[in-house]
């Protein structure tokens, strides 16, 4: 319950099964009661409203719906939440740290790596996986980590600048 | 307080690369789209879609979906028909079917929609209705429709006895044939601009949400244009307009296919009034590809009247085009084919005349305008494909055929083939930016020997001005209601602000380049000015955005505020000043007076003014509000300019490089002019080389996800180079024209028109777009055109 009060809704019928799942989300362990058909998307949006993922094609195309499962970019719009259970998973939402921003972020923000911003949580989480494994990538590299996700608005070419730059930041951070 | 003139850049004005406000949500995953937004007690609807392009309605059994625990409602067309409401007027003076209730008319059509507890209740209970059809004979292009003895789609409409939707034309017809007869040679082309789908990333959606104890309904929904929903919404439900209140939160996109008004949203509403309670309905990929705004879908008869020096003296074009089941054109033009006779615009040719006819037929409703003014893409389409083909058929370099038909420099105002009036261009120069950035003499080189190798390149060049900005209110409407635009600008006593316009900004960037505007105008830092769009009860009336009509049109009008504002500020500076008001001079953030420069006093003292000391008579405060309707359109240039490489063996072709040399005037935002260049160019790419919906002859939609409607990814997506030539619009207040859509209207052609240029050895004069590599390996081995459009034989259906 997240307040004093919520509404609940008639329980389902007795012939629809529930499980509990207990997830961790952006370091948080969030635990839930949910319909084994339930996707994960839907869970993360509704169940623990986190609106950061969002749901563009519903056939895992898009990418819109990339998060992080156990350090993998997958789209959750194609898992179901009771597969995630017992895993680690990493929103949009988790990206930034208490204060700062993810060099990815500011990456974005700085090289114009946006515009109408749907796809761009799980651009930058494809992202977050590829310079973990690839904290220096060639263009071509980024384009090809970045094939499975969609972007309607800006052409890709700054969203590939944008995660050059983070790679750079990241690298100088390292660095010191 | 400073009373130093602000250095423009420095306080994010005009021509600075400002970062964009509206990222700091975006890149934290706070944006707010409609499907974020959860109200209390809110329900869910979906939509049961027909299966068939075609056929009649015998019954709709519902019973079993009600049974289903969590349905709160169910509803059928023969219930929206109780309430009047089955069927709703479009923008084009045509009716569309809310929720079928004689026959379904395209594959995808709302048959019956659900409303329960959750999203999942309504989909199982969508399943478990059943609908009983009787199959009809399906129409799927504009020969079946215009055949003698085709089924009649639209027996709904008294007076319709075929399924014509129009028969128009524009143009002098006798000079044009004058023309044609002292023509040296006649370049003829038929092409087919294929259907396309706008598909913004985020589909459409609505929640509406009904108050009996205050009698408003607030619908908040995906829209680009908030109030004219709020008209048509009071026009359909016949509800008080000051009792509606449309917000368009956060848009995933729009291009185009978020200005119609769609049945999901009438339903949506309705149910929100039965049940008085919210009712939220977001659609699915597929719902969004098979059932909304398409765009395109036009053949057309193009022929050119040469002179052997390569004058041209003359065009004829005739287009049939297919607008689906219902016609439901958004676009505010009083000409049936929308602006499709700005083609040849930036051409000087004595005549020119074009016939027109619109068609329905068993698909979607069709005819929205896709990232372009109202048919603008196609006419620049068919325009460069004619030219590219007549610079071929006379044997002329296509450099030197394009400057030899160009409107001169000083030739402005000109009136156009079709009767347009544009105001400024420099099109050699943009030409020659393209061909020296592109190093034009070399890659011809380079070509020839290539080919020597048995490589095949290609050049392909498409150079155009367009109709930007719809428009002045003398010949745009929508409805009856006049294109203008509008901007509220209140200053706070601290000389902060606050903007709002009645466009509405789907990635576009207003928050950020709208301020700039005010900085620009009043000295105010952009960052102390907070721009607001998408509410109707909040922002000033507006037609909304698109027709990349929002720089020339709201972009105008929010100059204009910030200058009655100023004006009203001066007088506060004489008071302060102790001077009578002409004795003041103004410079960026300041006014002065003219004996004593370093007497000043900032538009930010001025402020506090308004609150706090004005002068005797003086009505307090400082805000504003203005109306604009533009003189005119604003008429963007561009040339660009493909390289590619074909692979004989495949058909498959690379693009090597791309140039853009783009005029739109003064830039508000470099950067963010810069990303909707390349967001067209890209669009552009997609319909050249992949995006393609078509339908089977039972009217099945292929294309209906994006498994098989494909866009292109960062790895197809060519690298863009861009260039500008700044041509100021001499009647923008700020000299500003559109650039949202240039790209895409002018972009296809240069591809297509480069593989053409690649294999022109084998005689191919033309591949309909997508170019796929089927197509262009057909053309190469079996050197014929290759037409998107095949005839599909009436007896198909059997």
């Amino acid at each position: 319950m997240s307040g004093l009060f919520e509404e609940i809704h008639e329980q389902p019928a007795a012939d629809v099964p529930t499980r509990r799942v207990s997830i961790t989300v952006n370091g948080d362990k969030r635990v839930a009661q949910v319909e084994p058909r339930l996707l994960l998307a839907h869970l993360l949006r509704q169940g623990l409203k986190l609106t950061g993922t969002h749901t563009g094609c519903d056939t895992t195309n898009c990418g819109a719906c990339t998060v992080l499962f156990d350090g993998k970019p997958i789209k959750s719009c194609t898992m179901l939440a009771v597969q995630a259970d017992g895993h680690e998973v990493t929103t949009v939402e988790g990206l930034a740290g208490a204060s700062e921003l993810h060099p990815i972020q500011e990456g974005f923000k700085d090289e114009h790596g946006l515009q109408c911003g749907f796809c761009t949580p799980g651009m930058m989480l494809a992202a977050k996986a590829l310079l973990e494994e690839n904290p220096d990538p060639t263009e071509d590299e980024v384009r090809w980590a970045l094939s499975g996700n969609l972007c309607r608005c800006t052409g890709y070419q700054n969203i590939v600048k944008s995660v050059m730059w983070a790679a750079k930041k990241m690298q100088a951070q390292s660095a010191s | 307080m400073t009373t130093q003139a602000r250095d423009e850049i420095k306080i994010g004005g005009l021509g600075a690369s400002r970062k964009r406000v509206e990222d700091n949500r975006f890149i934290r995953g706070k944006g707010n789209y409609v499907d974020d937004i959860v109200l209390p007690g809110m329900l869910h609807m979906e939509i049961l879609r027909s299966p068939l392009a075609h056929a009649r309605i015998v019954s709709i059994d519902t019973s079993k979906a009600w049974a289903i625990p969590g349905v709160r409602l169910v509803l059928t067309g023969e219930m929206m028909a109780t309430r009047n409401l089955a069927w709703m007027p479009t923008l084009s003076y045509d009716t569309q079917a809310v929720l079928a209730t004689d026959k379904v008319r395209f594959q995808g059509q709302e048959v019956a929609c659900v409303i329960a507890d959750d999203p999942y209740i309504a989909k199982d209970a969508c399943e478990a209705i059943v609908v009983e059809y009787e199959a009809l004979p399906v129409i799927v292009n504009p020969t079946q429709a215009l055949a003698d003895g085709a089924p009649l789609i639209r027996d709904d409409k008294e007076n319709q006895h075929d399924n014509v939707v129009f028969d128009w034309e524009v143009g002098d017809r006798d000079g044009t044939e004058r023309a044609f007869a002292q023509a040296d040679l006649v370049s003829k082309l038929e092409l087919h601009y294929p259907r396309s789908h706008p598909s913004p990333m985020e589909c459409c959606g609505s929640i509406a949400d009904f108050d009996r104890s205050t009698s408003k309904l607030t619908v908040y929904m995906t829209t680009q244009a908030p109030h004219i929903i709020r008209a048509a919404v009071a026009l359909v439900a016949e509800l008080p307009e000051h009792m509606i209140r449309i917000v368009s939160p956060d848009l995933g996109g729009g291009f185009g296919n978020k200005v119609p008004v769609y049945p999901g949203y009438v339903m949506s509403i309705l149910a929100s009034i039965l049940l008085e309670r919210p009712v939220k309905w977001i659609e699915d990929k597929t719902g969004n590809l098979i059932s909304t705004g398409f765009a395109r879908d036009i053949y057309l008869k193009g022929e050119l009247a040469l002179r052997k020096d390569g004058k041209i003296l003359g065009v004829r074009m005739h287009t049939d085009s297919d607008h689906g089941a219902f016609f439901s054109d958004a676009q505010p033009s009083k000409f049936k084919i929308g602006l499709m006779h700005s083609a040849f615009s930036c051409y000087d040719i004595p005549s020119a005349h074009l016939t027109a006819r619109g068609v329905y037929t068993n698909k979607a409703p069709g005819g929205v305008a896709y990232r372009c003014s109202f048919r603008v893409t196609e006419a620049m389409y068919f325009q460069e494909r004619m030219v590219q083909a007549a610079a071929d058929d006379l044997g002329m370099d296509q450099a030197e055929f394009r400057r030899r038909n160009f409107v001169r420099d000083d030739d402005f105002p000109h009136r156009t083939p079709f009767g347009f009036l544009t105001d400024s261009g420099q099109y050699g120069k943009c030409l020659q930016v393209g061909l020296e950035a592109i190093g034009y003499e070399d890659f011809l080189k380079q070509k020839e020997e290539a080919k020597s190798r048995g490589r095949l390149l290609g050049i392909g060049i498409s150079t155009m001005t367009e109709p930007l900005g719809a428009g002045n209110s003398r010949e745009y409407d929508i409805l009856g209601i006049k294109m203008f635009d509008s901007a509220e600008l209140r200053v706070h006593m601290t000389g902060k602000a606050i903007l709002r316009t009645g466009a509405k900004t789907q990635g576009q960037g207003h928050e950020t380049t709208w301020a700039q505007i005010v900085a620009h105008e009043l000295g105010i830092p952009a960052d102390d000015i907070v721009v607001e769009e998408g509410d109707t009860d909040t922002a000033p009336f507006g037609m909304g955005t698109y027709a990349s009509r929002s720089t020339p049109v709201a972009g105008a009008a929010v100059a204009m505020v910030s200058r009655k504002v100023r004006a009203k500020a001066r007088k506060l500076a004489a008071h302060l000043l102790e001077v009578s008001e002409e004795d003041i001079e103004w410079e960026l953030g300041r006014f002065y007076v003219r004996s004593s420069p370093e007497t000043g006093v900032s538009i930010q003292d001025c402020a506090y003014a308004a609150y706090s000391n004005m002068p005797d008579g003086m009505e307090p405060g400082l805000e504003n509000v203005a109306y604009y309707d533009p003189p005119n359109l604003t008429w963007p240039f561009a040339c660009y300019i493909a390289t590619v490489e074909v692979d004989p063996q495949t058909g498959v072709w690379d693009v090597l490089r791309f140039v853009a040399v783009d005029d739109c005037g003064v830039r508000i935002n470099p950067m963010v002019v810069e990303g909707q260049i390349m967001g067209g160019l890209t669009e552009a790419y997609a319909m050249a080389s992949m995006q393609f919906i078509t339908f089977d002859a039972q009217g099945n939609c292929i294309g209906s996800n994006y498994m098989d409607y494909l866009l292109p990814t960062a790895w197809e997506t060519p690298g863009w180079e861009l260039h500008e030539v700044v041509t100021p619009c001499p009647h923008h207040p700020i000299g500003a024209k559109g650039i949202g859509e240039c790209a895409t209207v002018g972009g296809p052609a240069a591809f297509v028109n480069a593989v053409l240029d690649a294999i022109k050895d084998t005689g191919v004069r033309n591949i309909d777009m997508p170019l796929l590599p089927d197509r262009v390996y057909e053309a190469i081995t079996q050197r014929h055109d290759v037409s998107g459009a095949p005839p599909v034989k009436m007896d198909d259906h059997d």
